[in-house]
């Protein structure tokens, strides 16, 4: 695997001024990424998630250039990203969220060719990936329509499309999901899932919907207060929080006492004793059902995955950098 | 989904000529661009000619029963007038606040995502916007003026082609000093005190308000050499009415460009200097 994104001991510090008095001002040095080291291989599905300020949007902001790093080393495709940066700008897409790169009074139909002579594109290739975009992000039926009167989820789609013209190398994606409705996110999702079955295209997905990270990235990276405190799988992150599978059990009436059961230690009792939630340790589903079906009788059964969102909150919550 | 994303390094070659295609695709996208704003076109040629009639009524009657003022005759008052209320328009003296916006906003970044460095394309699409200025702003100002006034034609072969290089040469210096007013609000964030300065300066100095002949000789020369304002507007516009002789004519044009290619690389500077300074302001 080659390595896309090198990134060591990178670092961004702002200078405010704060009131100090009635006519003074006090300068003061904020850090908004504090030493942040990034390895992303070709092909990876990265999520970079953390809090409001945490730091995410200045760390994509350092990785593409746009914003100096005050100290750390970082190499994108190789290249040198402030230094380096419009030839970088050929190697890599952006979407931000928040933000559109497509020409507000233009047609998107015109944006798109404009963007085909802006980065040089060969005219069959830009040709041969606008029709798999139009495929895949059903943009047919809103082409030839300028840009500000686009819906949000149409934008966007509109956005993804500008992003991948050129054939980036790494697509970075700032909360690329930001107020979609459930079937514009399902698209987005969907089309950047088939992006990442063909493997080699980069992907770092910066986010505060973790449906996005649960569907779309094996790795997830959380970063706070500028620090990575989670660099791992979203399984590692499960199992350093202890968050288990939880087996619910509907009972037609409360026992006495609820049984004890091994590998799978009560968790809560709910509804006057009869909703039994046991946490699955070393036991697996069948073997609490077993051992429960003898003493009570069971209306119904359920199994809950870990949640995802209540893991991150605790992470965020504690927020003890790993270093 | 494979063809979609890059198997190969896109060009990264400097070949002139597909540069100069991307600034071509960058001015025709500047000139669709304003040319879907056709009301607004429209509300501009009427307040440009209605005050083109009280600006020529002025400077006629300053010219009273002598018939001349400052150099220029009746038809010369009237051509600078009315070619001038148009010539306003194509090099947009006033009004323009994209790149501050987009500083404010963040949404700068955006354009730092582009393989064009942003003066160029910034410049590729305002000169697209005089291309489509040059027709709905400064056609119908032009047209108009004759039929009301008598107006000085040009008698020389060299005054077409010349004042053609010099207005896109105000153009592109309008542009640059604009640019640079805008890149304030990489410091201050706000930009309406550099604007309303620049408003106010540039009305004066350019030689929108009166002609800048009728200034004292020595303020004439300073303001010409010292500062790029007569260059915006006065010097395309004595062009046009044959002020001066041809070789202080072409002298002129020159001096437009020396601060054109000045300027451009000022805005090259400042933005070089900005970008690393840049606070994107927003997630």
């Amino acid at each position: 695997m080659s390595l896309v994104i090198d990134a060591q001991g990178l670092r961004k510090e702002f200078t405010v001024r704060v009131k100090a008095g009635r006519l003074r001002r006090r300068k003061r040095v904020v850090t908004a990424v504090d030493g942040v080291d990034l390895r992303v291989d070709r092909g990876e599905m990265l999520g970079y998630i953390g809090p409001n300020g945490a730091g995410k949007s200045t760390t994509l902001k350092m990785l593409t250039g746009v914003l100096t790093p005050s100290a750390g080393e970082v190499r994108v495709c190789g290249l040198r990203p402030v230094a380096e940066r419009t030839r970088l700008a050929l190697g890599v897409g952006v979407v931000f969220g928040q933000r559109s790169q497509l020409w507000w009074d233009l047609p998107l139909r015109d944006s798109f060719d404009l963007l085909r002579h802006v980065y040089r594109v060969p005219a069959d290739a830009h040709a041969a990936r606008l029709r798999r975009c139009r495929g895949l992000l059903d943009l047919d039926g809103f082409l030839d329509t300028p840009v500000r009167q686009l819906s949000l989820g149409q934008r966007m789609r509109g956005e993804l499309t500008a992003a991948l013209l050129h054939g980036p190398q790494v697509l970075f994606l700032d909360e690329p999901t930001i107020g979609l409705d459930v079937v514009s996110k399902q698209a987005v999702r969907d089309f950047l899932a088939e992006l990442g079955r063909a493997g080699d295209t980069t992907l770092v997905l910066t986010t505060h919907d973790l449906a996005d990270i649960e569907r779309l990235c094996r790795r997830l990276v959380v970063i706070d207060h500028g620090r990575v405190v989670h660099d791992g799988t979203i399984a590692d992150l499960h199992g350093r929080y202890g968050s288990r599978r939880l087996v619910v059990a509907e009972l037609d009436a409360p026992l006495a006492t609820p049984p004890v059961l091994p590998g799978a230690p009560l968790a809560r009792v709910e509804t006057d004793g009869r909703r039994l939630v046991y946490a699955l340790e070393s036991a697996g589903v069948a073997q609490v059902v077993s051992g429960l079906a003898g003493l009570a009788t069971l209306r119904d059964i359920s199994v809950v995955e870990p949640d995802i969102e209540e893991v991150v909150a605790r992470l965020y919550r504690a927020a003890v950098p790993v270093r | 989904m494979g063809s979609v994303t890059a198997t190969v390094a896109p060009p990264t070659d400097s070949n002139v000529i597909p540069r100069f295609r991307t600034f071509w695709a960058i001015s025709r996208s500047g000139f669709r661009r304003y040319a879907t704003y056709r009301q607004a076109a429209v509300a501009g040629v009427v307040t440009n000619s209605v005050f083109g009639f009280l600006k020529c009524y002025v400077l006629l009657a300053v010219a009273g029963t002598a018939g001349a003022a400052a150099g220029y005759d009746r038809a010369q008052i009237a051509t600078f007038v009315w070619a001038g209320q148009g010539l306003l328009a194509v090099i947009l003296l006033w009004g323009w606040t994209d790149l501050a916006d987009r500083i404010r906003t963040g949404d700068v970044a955006t354009d730092l995502l582009r393989p064009v460095d942003p003066v160029t394309s910034y410049l590729a699409t305002d000169l697209g916007r005089a291309g489509y200025a040059a027709l709905a702003r400064m056609l119908p100002p032009v047209l108009v003026g004759p039929l009301f006034f008598d107006v000085h034609l040009p008698t020389r072969w060299a005054t077409l082609p010349l004042f053609l290089t010099s207005a896109v040469l105000a153009v592109v210096l309008c542009f640059a000093c604009r640019f640079l007013v805008n890149a304030t609000a990489y410091w201050l964030q706000d930009v309406r005190g550099p604007m309303i300065l620049w408003t106010l300066g540039s009305g004066v100095l350019a030689g929108l308000y009166f002609p800048l002949r009728f200034l004292p000789e020595g303020v004439q020369w300073t303001l010409w050499l010292g500062t790029p304002f007569p260059s915006l507007l006065q010097t395309p516009l004595d062009v046009l009415v044959e002020r001066d002789p041809t070789p202080t004519q072409v002298g002129l044009v020159a001096l437009q460009a020396g601060w054109a290619v000045l300027l451009l690389a000022g805005c090259r500077w400042v933005q070089r200097r900005a970008e690393r300074r840049l606070v994107v302001q927003g997630g």
